[in-house]
């Protein structure tokens, strides 16, 4: 079968292609973990764009309710109308408001459904769409109907690792956790997301940023999108490689770290490294 | 057709179930995996494991169960010179079981390593042939303790590198998830996923509310005519006392426990940090570098946080039983009421409580002091890993 693979954007793991592959055959969802900023959120993407389907994306928060994704019944605007005599208000259909599972239900042509970091939701919140997600169907008590898919969509469901999923979840999932990409691949990202980087400046930059990841105690560890991020800097900067050439072996801060280190104290740790090092040398 | 690695999954901790067999199954018949071992470790991997924490486990389940499968299916035919080489192989094998304690203890289950490698040696000359299942000889798929992938929990894995096969390392056998199992000690990457566990525990019952009754109010005073009104969320009061050993061979443990729970302040609003040496005694103190000259009275402590607060102690609780049983008995000073009063006044004090020991689950009947503890706490010791503090917080949360 032909299915999902890497493209010139993404560079994804055969396990990875394996994984989405079984999702979309069984008509699954596809549950996606991994380190932030390793690619989960723009995997949806990638996935409706090879299999040639539009994407919706729900994004979930911490006040997300599951009944959300399904459909809201706006009682407060059915009050009001009440009130101001709108004979809208005889039909409560009306006041049905249609959530994005409702609408990827509901098109036509199938979907890739992204359910982006559902572990940032109430505890509750899978337990509450198991049977949607299974049977691709739910009922709308208001108006007594059921809305079921058309077209089972492929629905892509990422985490963060902020709750523990229940069970009776998981068992209805396909599940991929995104390693930390290698050197190789990483050089592979780096070539698809800037094609006419300078080789050298590639290469130092991976060196000092591997070196980063590898320092300990760091409390955020950069991820891929943080690399990219950091090479457009170097690149609008117009920095020569030898620039990221470490005079001695040792570390020093990385011009630009801004875009790689994203929190006070790292920066401080590090410049209490660097400050160690040329005392040391 | 794959129900015997399914059970042996189940078997090593990997909870795979039914629905998801079947699943495997209905991915298999759709050609997802396309008659590719590789393809169909990478299927059935995303199919029956569902949390990072289990990769490991489920490798070397894979690893055990399907080796024997792909050799018989690549060379037909048992061979035989390749065995030559293993004694090699084996003793770096023995090396790397070397590695943990854990290990060794299995390899103590056969009589000990020196008792173990002379009984290889005479069953090395004992052999001839390559050999396969049965439970005596060396080789693959049986029952003895030597060959590979085997049944024998303590057997000693021969040969499971692909170097027989002359191919590179198979993917399974790379254990690239080796840190991500829950057996672990706390690490960065670890510490994140137990904070993880602290959260569910702080955030009970926290929501944005709509106030009801005053909503209903509000609309009546205003003739009818709709005013919403809102509760302000509720906050996690969970309040969290912690007392650190320091010193000796906690000191690693502390700056990794510390790190734990300095994150987990913004969590709790109310969290209290103290030190002491290997065991409570009448003093205890706030900073490590002012230990000796200021500290402060336990019996103040105790008057200070009420019992509503959770205590957790962190340390090792590996000492001479003296320090917990005797009067005098502290290393450091005269203490005049022995260790245990102190612990059973904190504990009385302090009814949910728990010890976070940094020190494996397996070592702790090693320890006659650990033991000790263990008494006086009611059997509420955790280890400091991902696993064992969710183990505390459901304690803790009751």
């Amino acid at each position: 079968m032909s299915g999902f693979k890497s493209t010139e954007r993404y560079i994804a793991s055969r396990d990875l292609e394996v994984a989405v592959n079984a999702a979309v055959a069984l008509q699954r969802p596809l549950l996606v973990k991994g380190e932030p900023g390793t690619g989960k959120t723009v995997l949806a993407q990638e996935v409706a764009a090879a299999l040639g389907y539009p994407l919706v994306e729900w994004h979930v928060k911490s006040t997300t309710k599951a009944q959300q994704g399904l459909y809201e019944y706006d009682a407060v605007s059915r009050l009001r109308d009440s009130q101001l005599g709108d004979p809208k208000v005889a039909d409560i259909a009306n006041y049905i408001v249609r959530g994005k599972l409702w609408d990827a239900f509901d098109a036509d042509e199938p979907q890739v459904v992204l359910i982006d970091e559902i572990d940032k939701a109430d505890i509750e919140f899978p337990n509450d769409l198991l049977l949607e997600l299974d049977r691709m169907q739910f009922f709308v008590y208001e108006t007594r109907r059921t809305v079921a898919a058309k077209h089972r969509p492929v629905v892509i469901i990422t985490s963060n690792n902020e709750k523990e999923l229940p069970d009776a979840f998981l068992r209805r999932c396909f599940f991929h956790y995104i390693r930390f990409p290698d050197r190789a691949t990483m050089e592979r990202i780096v070539e698809a997301h800037y094609p006419g980087l300078q080789h050298e400046l590639a290469r130092e930059a991976l060196n000092v940023f591997f070196q980063v990841r590898e320092v300990p105690g760091l409390k955020k560890k950069p991820a891929t999108s943080e690399l990219l991020d950091w090479l457009k800097l170097l690149m609008i900067e117009d920095l020569p490689p030898e620039a990221l050439r470490s005079r001695e072996p040792h570390l020093v801060i990385p011009p630009l770290h801004g875009a790689l280190l994203k929190n006070e104290q790292d920066v401080h740790l590090f410049e209490r490294l660097a400050f160690l090092n040329r005392r040391g040398a | 057709m794959f129900a015997q690695f399914v059970f042996a999954l189940r078997e090593a901790g990997v909870p795979a179930s039914i629905t998801e067999y079947l699943t495997l199954l209905g991915a298999m018949q759709q050609g997802v995996a396309d008659y590719s071992v590789e393809d169909f470790y990478f299927l059935s991997r995303a199919t029956l494991v569902k949390d990072e924490r289990h990769l490991d486990r489920f490798d070397r389940v894979f690893g055990q169960v399907f080796r024997g499968l792909e050799a018989t299916a690549a060379e037909g035919a048992p061979g035989g010179p390749e065995m030559r080489d293993l004694p090699t192989e084996w003793l770096r094998r023995m090396a790397e079981k070397h590695l943990t304690a854990e290990e060794r203890a299995q390899v103590e289950a056969l009589g000990g390593f020196d008792k173990l490698m002379e009984t290889l040696r005479k069953r090395l000359a004992e052999q001839q042939g390559r050999h396969q299942g049965g439970s005596k000889w060396i080789g693959t798929a049986g029952t003895s303790p030597f060959g590979a992938y085997g049944y024998n929990p303590e057997g000693v894995r021969i040969g499971q590198e692909g170097s027989r096969h002359r191919r590179a390392v198979k993917v399974w056998d790379k254990r690239e998830f080796r840190d991500l199992d829950d057996g672990v000690e706390l690490g960065t990457r670890n510490i994140k996923l137990a904070l993880r566990r602290l959260r569910r525990f702080a955030r009970q019952g926290a929501a944005t509310e709509l106030d009801m009754p005053g909503t209903i109010r509000a609309t009546a005073h205003n003739a009818g005519s709709l005013d919403l009104k809102m509760v302000p969320e509720r906050h996690n009061a969970v309040k969290v006392l912690l007392f650190l050993d320091v010193g000796g061979s906690m000191d690693d443990h502390v700056r990794a426990s510390e790190e734990l729970f300095s994150a987990a302040r913004s969590e709790f609003k109310h969290l209290a940090f103290y030190y002491f040496h290997n065991c409570p005694y009448e003093r205890v103190w706030q900073h490590n570098h002012r230990r000796r000259d200021d500290t402060i009275p336990t019996e103040q402590v105790i008057r200070t946080y009420g019992p509503d607060y959770r205590a957790i102690f962190v340390g090792d609780a590996t000492m001479s039983p003296y320090e917990i049983a005797a009067p005098g008995g502290s290393v450091e000073h005269w203490n005049d009421e022995a260790g245990a009063a102190w612990m059973t006044r904190l504990l009385g004090q302090w009814r949910r409580s728990a010890w976070l020991n940094p020190v494996p689950r397996a070592e702790w009947d090693g320890a006659h002091s650990i033991a000790m503890v263990r008494r006086l706490m009611e059997d509420r010791m955790y280890p400091l890993t991902p696993g064992g503090l969710d183990e505390m917080i459901r304690e803790l949360g009751r």
